[in-house]
């Protein structure tokens, strides 16, 4: 049987698969955005935030970001699987990590719904 | 016989010197994936998070944000960051085609890594130009 380390994936189709459809999630964002910045002839100020006063647009904002932290976690753990080998090292990264990704999350929410 | 002389098990390198090897076109584009995903992760994602909240904050703090990336070191900086995102978005399109078994035999790979390289450059180079 593989030494199952705790420190490692879910050994399972679920990570491998999430990261390709946050991806293809957050590339529709972007074509969104681009569109956009393309449809109204670039950004000033007044556009930028009658976009994000949208709620669909907040919305889409928090679901690029929700992808874009999972995304995020599951490469970065890859990477510490792949070159870190102690364990206690790479818990302590992957902890502060998933610290960081979940602080972002809240440091997006407060972008879009904490208002001024 | 010869063969029984050998080893059952041939003697496993004892280290790889990573400046010794020739990395192939495909192994340049997955790690320069990795190196641009790393940077996206570290510093990318706080300084998005920091530019959109000022940006919305308020006029003057948008004008001042414009403002500062006027300046041309502030433009190198925001080319890095379109390299890397274009990179990491040309490559992932890649990688995805490759999974649904696009392109997988070894001609197909490497010229598709060749042009991740190029379009991702080329884009980054307009990126710059817009900028500038």
């Amino acid at each position: 049987m593989t030494d199952r380390k705790v420190t490692g994936a879910h050994y399972g189709l679920r990570d491998w698969l999430l990261q390709r459809l946050t991806a293809l999630a957050m590339a529709g964002y972007t074509a969104l955005l681009l569109a956009i910045v393309l449809w109204n002839g670039g950004l000033d100020y007044g556009l930028w935030t009658a976009l994000f006063a949208n709620a669909a647009f907040k919305v889409a904002t928090f679901l690029f970001m929700a992808a874009l932290l999972y995304h995020a976690w599951v490469g970065a753990r890859d990477i510490y699987m792949d070159y870190v080998k102690p364990a206690g090292v790479r818990l302590a990264l992957q902890t502060v990590s998933v610290l960081a990704l979940v602080a972002y999350l809240g440091w997006t929410i407060a972008i879009l719904w904490g208002g001024k | 016989m010869r063969g029984a002389e050998r080893p059952a098990v041939k003697p496993r390198p004892g280290y790889l010197n990573l400046i010794a090897i020739r990395l192939p076109l495909p192994g340049i584009v997955s790690i320069l994936h990795r190196i641009s995903g790393a940077f996206l992760f570290v510093v990318g994602i706080p300084v998005l998070l920091t530019f959109v909240g000022a940006s919305l904050a308020s006029q003057e703090s948008f004008a001042s944000l414009k403002a500062c990336v006027a300046n041309p070191l502030a433009k190198l900086v925001a080319l890095a960051f379109a390299w890397a995102y274009l990179h990491h978005f040309c490559a992932g399109i890649r990688y995805l085609l490759l999974d649904v078994q696009v392109g997988i035999d070894l001609p197909a790979a490497r010229r598709s890594s060749v042009v991740v390289l190029v379009v991702s450059l080329a884009l980054t180079l307009f990126v710059g130009w817009r900028l500038w």
